[in-house]
């Protein structure tokens, strides 16, 4: 199997007031196989959006390297640029806020097609009404607008819109969260469902463990701009090697009255990532901090596919 | 005075509330008829999903519909003896924030942004206890301090917190003065889990240390398998099933109710596909006379379009619900 993303010692520091640097993304490094997906969990501020967007150059990287099908994307020029936009989309979080109000569906949809050029407007409407069927859009919303659909079917539109340019890979970022359940499920089986017709890989971005679970080949656990853990998704669940991992799982509620788990309890929330200590960031929330846990942490294998940034776990 | 005596049991007792938005082009039925109960320190879970008339429900308790477009046009809400919907304003306002609170879905939007955390929730303090500013001031830096956060918070403005921490100002300012009943609108939807497993947490040590009964309105199973007794599902206005949270996870009847548990992955077993409700919700301007799910059930029988289904008493009491195959189910168990 050939990798169609690699990442390497990925950085993103944005600078704040008085000189202070801001670590959002701070050296993640992984692969991700034709056709597969890529978990990214983590809580809110943690960087797993400014990840998936320094990855599409929507934020220029601070430093590492990006290489999508073996190329070297890290300082794109202006036709690698093009290249990067064709073949790699994005699906966003809030369809409320993520589509123009002001343009109708087709437009909506259309609208990548018309930037690229080369296709006839003919061309292109054809194969909107192809994606709006794909994606289970009725044809009668050819011309509404967002105002007059419900979140389920505008996030369909969304998922149209990135697929107008037939990319290889998706950043899907946290493309469910604002749905209803059983819209939600309605999504997630058409996103699984367009991976297999489009062998399209996916870096799937979210807060929500049991979707990520669903959804994903491998899981990445990132907690304030770096990555603490990274494994395939069953043995993540079976066994979670960071203390951040563990508290994170254990803190999903269960949807079944006779399971009654012990709650690993996280102290406080995340702490600040601007300019932060070179220990362990975890530290200041972990149940289980020692000393050694100021200092500097690697992310090491302890199995084959499992990595971790704990010296607790790691021999 | 004999409606007051029965009421007298639950400490909170709905009675056949209907409620409807009517806009210019439109009449919207919003609540149908729902009949709940609540005992004292008990929660209740609101099952449902978006636009099924949790939010109204909960409203109405506090009437504080926004009228117009919304009214209430039937039914009795008895809190401690008293049909709330029957009392003079001024009263109610003497309930609202006191006896009865409210924990807004949104964060964001629930606090005033121009007036400091701490004075927000010292006015509610001072609105029902009379007490000076320095002695409510005091109070509320306790409320702070109890949800987690820091007293020295006090004079921040709520841009300067974070979504879980102004989640926990709104939780302190509606348990600032110690209601009998709170209810919690999607108290957490608009968190992280961890911080959701804090909040949740602090709610039931909250319950606890007060006594207060929860409405708790969710659309995540997980959450009412932790925190919820009664558990009510809510489809188009209606209450579609209701019983012990035992009943909904373990015997649930209705197709909805099935289809909800169908559609969320778990993460204990593996699921390899979702099973979803297709369609959606139908359009509470232009609701069918029949069931109102009969058009997304695989089980919709000709029976089930035609007629209009009565809530069905299953065996385990309280368990009720409101589909023609439960009732063929029990008839033919019994």
């Amino acid at each position: 199997m050939s990798d169609i993303l690699e990442v390497q010692e990925l950085k993103k520091y944005f600078r704040v007031d008085g000189g202070s640097q801001l670590h959002a993304v701070d050296g993640v490094s992984f692969k991700i196989e034709k056709g597969q997906t890529l978990g990214v969990v983590g809580e809110s501020g943690c960087g797993k959006s400014t990840l998936g967007r320094v990855i599409l150059h929507l934020i220029e990287p601070s430093g590492g390297q990006i290489f999508f099908e073996g190329k070297d994307i890290s300082n794109p020029n202006r036709s690698m640029i093009n290249y990067v936009r064709e073949n790699m989309q994005i699906i966003f979080q809030d369809p409320f806020s993520s589509l123009n109000p002001r343009m109708s569906v087709s437009e909506t949809i259309m609208e990548p097609m018309i930037i690229k050029g080369g296709i006839s407007r003919s061309d292109m409407y054809e194969k909107t009404l192809k994606l709006m069927d794909t994606v289970g859009l009725a044809q009668r919303f050819t011309n509404s607008y967002p105002h007059e659909l419900d979140g389920g079917r505008r996030q369909r539109i969304g998922i149209a819109r990135s697929l107008a340019l037939d990319p290889k890979f998706i950043v899907c970022d946290e493309p469910v969260s604002a749905l209803d359940v059983s819209i939600q499920a309605q999504i997630l089986n058409l996103l699984l469902d367009l991976q297999e017709e489009r062998n399209l890989s996916y870096i799937f971005i979210t807060h929500d463990l049991s979707v990520v679970k669903y959804i994903s080949n491998n899981i990445l656990v990132m907690y304030l701009g770096q990555m603490v853990e990274l494994a395939p998704s069953d043995e993540l669940f079976e066994n979670p090697a960071h203390p951040y991992t563990e508290a994170l799982l254990s803190a999903i509620p269960v949807a079944d009255i006779h399971v009654k788990h012990e709650r690993l309890q996280m102290k406080g929330e995340l702490t600040s990532p601007i300019d932060p200590k070179p220990g362990c960031r975890f530290m200041a929330r972990c149940p289980y901090a020692a000393e050694k846990c100021a200092e500097p942490q690697t992310l090491q294998n302890i199995s084959p596919d499992h990595q971790v940034s704990c010296w607790m776990k790691q021999s | 005075m004999e409606k007051t005596a029965q009421a007298g049991e639950a400490f909170l007792d709905i009675k056949d509330l209907v409620v409807e938005y009517h806009t210019d082009d439109a009449v919207i039925h919003a609540v149908n008829g729902v009949n709940l109960k609540l005992a004292k320190g008990e929660t209740l879970g609101l099952v449902g999903e978006t636009g099924a008339g949790k939010t109204s429900i909960a409203r109405s308790i506090l009437r504080i519909l926004p009228d117009p477009p919304a009214k209430i046009m039937k039914g009795e809400i008895w809190f401690n003896g008293e049909n709330i919907l029957k009392l003079p304003e001024k009263k109610v306002r003497s309930i609202r924030g006191d006896k009865i609170s409210m924990i807004f879905q949104d964060p964001m939007t629930a606090l005033n942004p121009i007036e400091t955390v701490g004075s927000q929730i010292s006015e509610a303090i001072r609105l029902h206890n009379s007490i000076s500013r320095a002695d409510a001031n005091k109070q509320a830096v306790q409320m702070l301090e109890t949800v987690g956060i820091p007293g020295k918070r006090f004079t921040n403005y709520p841009l300067e917190f974070s979504g879980g921490m102004k989640q926990r100002v709104v939780i302190a300012m509606a348990l600032a003065c110690k209601p009998e009943l709170l209810l919690a609108d999607e108290p957490t939807t608009a968190l992280d889990v961890t911080i959701q497993a804090q909040v949740l947490e602090m709610m039931r040590d909250l319950q606890k240390d007060f006594g207060a009964s929860v409405i708790l309105i969710t659309h995540d199973l997980g959450i009412v398998a932790e925190m919820c007794e009664k558990v009510a599902i809510i489809y188009a206005g209606e209450v579609v099933e209701y019983g012990t949270a035992e009943d909904i996870f373990d015997h649930r009847a209705h197709p909805y109710t099935e289809g909800l548990f169908g559609s969320i992955p778990t993460i204990h077993t593996k699921t390899k596909r979702l099973n979803p409700i297709r369609g959606m919700m139908p359009d509470p301007a232009n609701l069918p006379s029949c069931c109102r799910f009969a058009g997304r059930c695989p089980y919709t029988t000709d029976e089930c379009t035609s007629s209009y289904p009565e809530m069905v008493e299953c065996k385990s009491q309280p368990h009720t619900v409101r589909c023609v195959r439960a009732r063929v189910k029990e008839g033919g168990s019994q």
